[in-house]
């Protein structure tokens, strides 16, 4: 078994009504611990109302190798965005 | 009546001072990034308490001395914190299990102050408590994943606590100036916080699968009222004063 403890990667919510925000990541030894040293390094000067954690090996992500199949594609689609026809003047700002 | 409350007071910010500083001797050596933060954090709270705390010490006495007054410029036997806040850190566990030790007894000290007939001494507390509850929590926690760790963090924890046990009695003495701020719904009368500390010390001991020693003996209160201090406190004095001590006056 690893002596190291795992890593976590730490998401706050900074205030009512956003969403919460991925801020860095430490480790611990269980979850419970690692929502209190995520108090203790990411929201000494009140950055946060609310704290999400995951552990890292949880979280599974896109491979830069995959950019070009994955992200490419969308690049010449500009039809995906609603910018093709006038929106009355009277809905005002969107 | 004055005399009692600007003992009182020196009591609970002498107590905070000392082992404030003494946390703040981890800053940059505790073993994992993250503990040196949340204790840097702690002891800052704790210090934060001391100088709301002393504050109101220097005005009660009316001499004039402001809370650095107090802290930096009071010798040893001036000093009135418990001799458990003095002891040297020892081993990540020893300041872990003196801190657990001590943040129990602040809650639950604090928690009783927020009652205080003494508008002022409320107000702190209902301040300070909500800081105590979340030391408490994270102190709590770590002698429990220690205690019941591996074998050596196990050793290591029930070690600490051999030593500190009888150092933590000290909190409920209750001498003169205790009773009389008792009397007159000030401060709780120490020695009826204790039933209930021991039941959740008792309670978190059995979690962590560590024993109470059988203390031959409790310290006597030397501490509080000045008497006695252990040899540690002048050494300490000497690093958290030196600066006001070398060059009087001095400020930011």
């Amino acid at each position: 078994m690893s002596k190291e403890w795992p890593l976590w990667e730490i998401f706050i919510r900074g205030q009512h009504g956003l969403s919460h925000r991925h801020v860095g990541s430490l480790h611990a030894p269980d979850a419970e611990t690692a929502v209190k040293n995520a108090r203790d390094v990411y929201t000494r000067r009140s950055e946060g109302v609310s704290i999400w954690v995951v552990e890292a090996r949880h979280i599974t992500a896109t491979a830069p190798g995959d950019k070009g199949p994955i992200f490419e594609p969308s690049e010449s689609k500009v039809y995906r965005h609603p910018t093709f026809y006038d929106i009355p003047d009277d809905v005002g700002h969107m | 009546m004055a005399d009692a409350l600007f003992e009182t007071l020196l009591r609970l910010g002498d107590n905070t001072l000392i082992l404030g500083h003494r946390v703040s001797e981890w800053c940059g050596h505790a073993p994992v990034l993250e503990e040196d933060i949340a204790l840097a954090n702690t002891a800052l709270d704790l210090l934060g308490q001391t100088s709301l705390w002393l504050e109101y010490a220097g005005e009660i006495e009316g001499a004039g001395r402001s809370a650095d007054d107090l802290a930096f410029l009071r010798d040893a036997w001036d000093f009135h914190n418990v001799l458990l806040v003095e002891l040297p850190n020892g081993d990540f566990g020893q300041t872990v299990m003196r801190q657990y030790l001590f943040d129990q007894f602040n809650l639950m000290n604090l928690r009783a102050l927020t009652g205080s007939t003494d508008n002022r001494i409320a107000e702190i507390a209902e301040k300070a408590v909500k800081e105590a509850a979340y030391h408490v929590d994270r102190s709590r926690g770590t002698v429990v994943g220690l205690g019941d760790g591996t074998a050596e963090s196990h050793e290591r924890m029930q070690a600490a606590l051999n030593i500190l046990w009888p150092y933590a009695l000290e909190l409920f003495i209750t001498d003169d100036t205790d009773a009389d701020m008792a009397k007159a719904g000030v401060i709780p009368d120490p020695k009826t916080l204790e039933a209930d500390y021991r039941a959740t010390i008792e309670a978190t001991l059995a979690e962590a699968t560590l024993t109470l020693p059988d203390a031959h003996f409790g310290h006597r209160g030397s501490g509080k009222d000045g008497r006695m201090h252990t040899e540690h406190l002048g050494h300490i004095l000497t690093q958290m004063q030196w600066l006001q001590r070398a060059y009087p006056g001095q400020a930011w």
